[in-house]
């Protein structure tokens, strides 16, 4: 029981690391209703970035605006250049868009920065923890702490704040919010942007984790499944996704792969995200569209 | 008036219905076909041939497959990889379990193997749409890497998963040479294509259409939506499965499950974005497109920027020309390459005129 106690947890605060990206999907297609593949690549960017300025002698802080910085010139060059020429396009046009721009953006990164392998080391020791008689990773408590005060600042910019105030009013009816004289195009760029430091803050963890290098941009495979369990359009849904993914993930992996082969890690939760779909076709905090002729 | 259609009648249903109604059509669509069968074999060397020729015909095809599903049924689909896999290994299966299997039957098997597993992924389309569709694809194309890897038997416990082509036998007929196994991909793209061609044009096309441009729509106006969804799936996945045993035996001769990965799958979405979303024609022009980029590339660096450029950051130049092609694709030009040929067309029938 303590065993699976221990497994759950270990899948739990994982499963924080899969919500993080997820976040950076739910805050566009909120806005927008874009479908944003590319979140992995930026993520990727965010982090690919920041260590290369770390390691040239730039201080943590100043790397880390610079980097920020640089997702902010990101995010106005996509909605200048992909975004703006597609409006009123078909989602699935959207989509393939950000597949285009997710090749462009890891190119980009690779190019600019070399596509080897950077370490990257936080200062946080990832020497477990004894929590009532478990096993706790530190570091993966400490992602878990900075994932929730991320949600709480974007809850605070949500509904505490002009920006956020119009934010919600885009992503409520776009042609209201139109007519009612807020700017579509800043809008859309201020998303990005923030969807950047989404970003960024998950690559940094991510990085610590796996290292800095290609790989980074994969994690948008495991937030797939996250979004789809949690609904596409919740902030909330993101984050219980990310657990429920994260925990069955381990418990499948520990339970169920000895029986059926190991690796099953990869496909699981599409397996999962497809019954619960099956289930309920918006997900758990989805908006349940509604359909007419 | 580059060709002219004036004095062309036609006199009955059938003749109205034919594929190339002019003259002028049917004398070009022959001289290409006398081209690809008899001149391209004589006069291609191997490298044209190996490199070139083959994987633009196979990823035509798979080009076609995932243009019935995503370009005329409206299902999006990132597995298509998975179904080339299944394809692939199920015709490697028939050939080397039952004894003195022909090619060709084990690969319209392989097709139909791949068709069933098709069927089984594009079962949840029926409640969920969209984006949502998207993990069904994508669940077929991690599962489908993970078994064939996970389970020995597929690949005859060999200890990578790797598949070995047997000898290329047809008719009695051994066609391994390049040209044979040029002539083999061919035929069989030829009458995939025919084949696709037809269906697009008939019944099933229509409600095919009608499904992609609304659903609810179409339900209402009695069109059978489960039945004509899983047929998309079905028909979409026995050509990819058909063009993935092709790519396994035809081109490289060895491959392995992680051949056909998930950057497989976007290549080939890549190839009807390009070539055109809905168009038969596309797939062959985005392929050719597909294809021949990296070629050019790489041939344009080695001349201009030999030196300045190394191997590594090639490849990622090669990826962001790529996407921003994409990009720019959608904006331009979302019907793709083929909507261009079509302008063309259409200039040089009013030719010197402009409309």
């Amino acid at each position: 029981m303590d065993f699976f106690l221990e497994v759950l947890t270990g899948g739990l605060l994982a499963g924080v690391m899969y919500s993080l990206v997820a976040i950076g999907f739910v805050l566009i297609y909120k806005a927008s209703g874009v479908f944003n593949f590319a979140q992995g690549a930026m993520v990727l960017f965010a982090a690919l970035t920041f260590v290369s300025l770390w390691e040239h002698g730039i201080p943590f802080w100043g790397a880390f605006v610079m980097t920020l910085l640089s997702m902010l010139a990101l995010a106005w060059g996509v909605e200048r250049v992909v975004l703006r020429p597609l409006v009123n396009r078909p989602p699935i046009t959207l989509f393939m868009a950000t597949l285009g721009l997710s090749y462009v953006i890891e190119g980009l990164a690779q190019l600019l920065w070399g596509s080897q392998v950077h370490g990257l080391e936080l200062g946080i020791s990832d020497e477990p923890l004894e929590v009532g008689g478990m096993l706790v990773s530190q570091f993966d408590l400490f992602a878990a702490g900075v994932a929730g005060v991320l949600v709480l600042i974007l809850s605070l910019l949500f509904n505490k704040t002009r920006i956020g105030i119009t934010l919600r009013a885009v992503a409520d009816d776009q042609l209201a919010a139109l007519a009612v004289g807020i700017r579509l195009e800043r809008i859309w760029m201020i998303v990005w942007a923030v969807a950047g430091f989404v970003g960024l803050v998950a690559g940094l963890l991510w990085g610590a984790r796996l290292g800095v290098q290609f790989s980074l941009s994969l994690v948008v495979l495991k937030a797939l499944p996250v979004l789809i369990i949690g609904g596409f359009t919740s902030v909330g849904g993101a984050i219980v996704g990310g657990l429920i993914i994260g925990a069955s993930e381990k418990l499948a992996e520990i339970y169920l792969g000895p029986l059926i082969g190991g690796g099953i890690e990869n496909w699981f939760p599409y397996v999962l995200a497809l019954l619960f779909l099956l289930v309920r076709p918006s997900g758990i905090f989805g908006e349940r569209a509604i359909e007419r002729v | 008036m580059l060709y002219r259609e004036s004095g062309q009648f036609n006199t009955s249903y059938r003749a109205d219905q034919r594929w190339f109604r002019l003259w002028q059509q049917r004398w070009v669509f022959a001289t290409w076909m006398i081209l690809a069968f008899v001149v391209v074999p004589l006069i291609g060397n191997d490298y044209w041939l190996n490199a070139i020729l083959i994987p633009f015909l196979v990823l035509s095809l798979a080009g076609l497959g995932l243009n019935l599903l995503t370009g005329y049924a409206g299902q999006i689909s990132l597995g298509s990889a998975a179904f080339m896999a299944i394809g692939a290994f199920a015709t490697y299966n028939f050939q080397l379990r039952i004894e003195g299997m022909p090619l060709l039957i084990s690969l319209f098997l392989g097709g139909l193997t791949a068709a069933g597993a098709g069927v089984v992924f594009g079962l949840p389309s029926l409640r969920i749409k969209g984006f949502y569709l998207l993990v069904s694809t994508l669940a077929a194309q991690f599962f489908v890497t993970w078994i064939l890897t996970q389970c020995g038997w597929f690949s005859n416990y060999n200890a990578s998963g790797v598949i070995t082509a047997p000898p290329l036998v047809v008719l009695g007929q051994n066609i391994s040479s390049p040209a044979g196994r040029y002539l083999l991909t061919l035929s069989v793209a030829f009458v995939l294509f025919w084949l696709a061609r037809n269906i697009v044009h008939g019944e099933l096309g229509r409600r095919w259409m009608a499904v992609r441009d609304m659903d609810t729509a179409a339900a209402v106006i009695g069109i059978p939506i489960l039945q004509t969804k899983l047929l998309a799936f079905a028909i979409s996945s026995f050509v990819l499965g058909i063009a993935g045993a092709l790519w396994a035996f035809a081109y490289l001769g060895t491959v392995e499950p992680h051949g056909f990965d998930l950057s497989r799958s976007f290549q080939i979405l890549f190839i009807i974005i390009i070539g055109g979303m809905g168009s038969i024609l596309g797939s062959f022009l985005g392929a050719a497109f597909i294809v021949l980029l990296p070629i050019l590339l790489s041939n344009l660096s080695a001349t201009f920027l030999a030196g300045w450029v190394d191997p590594g950051q090639l490849e990622n130049l090669q990826k962001i020309i790529f996407g921003a092609l994409i990009i720019f694709f959608l904006i331009k030009e979302p019907q793709g390459l083929a909507r261009l040929l079509e302008i063309v067309r259409q200039r040089a029938r009013v030719w010197p005129l402009r409309f």
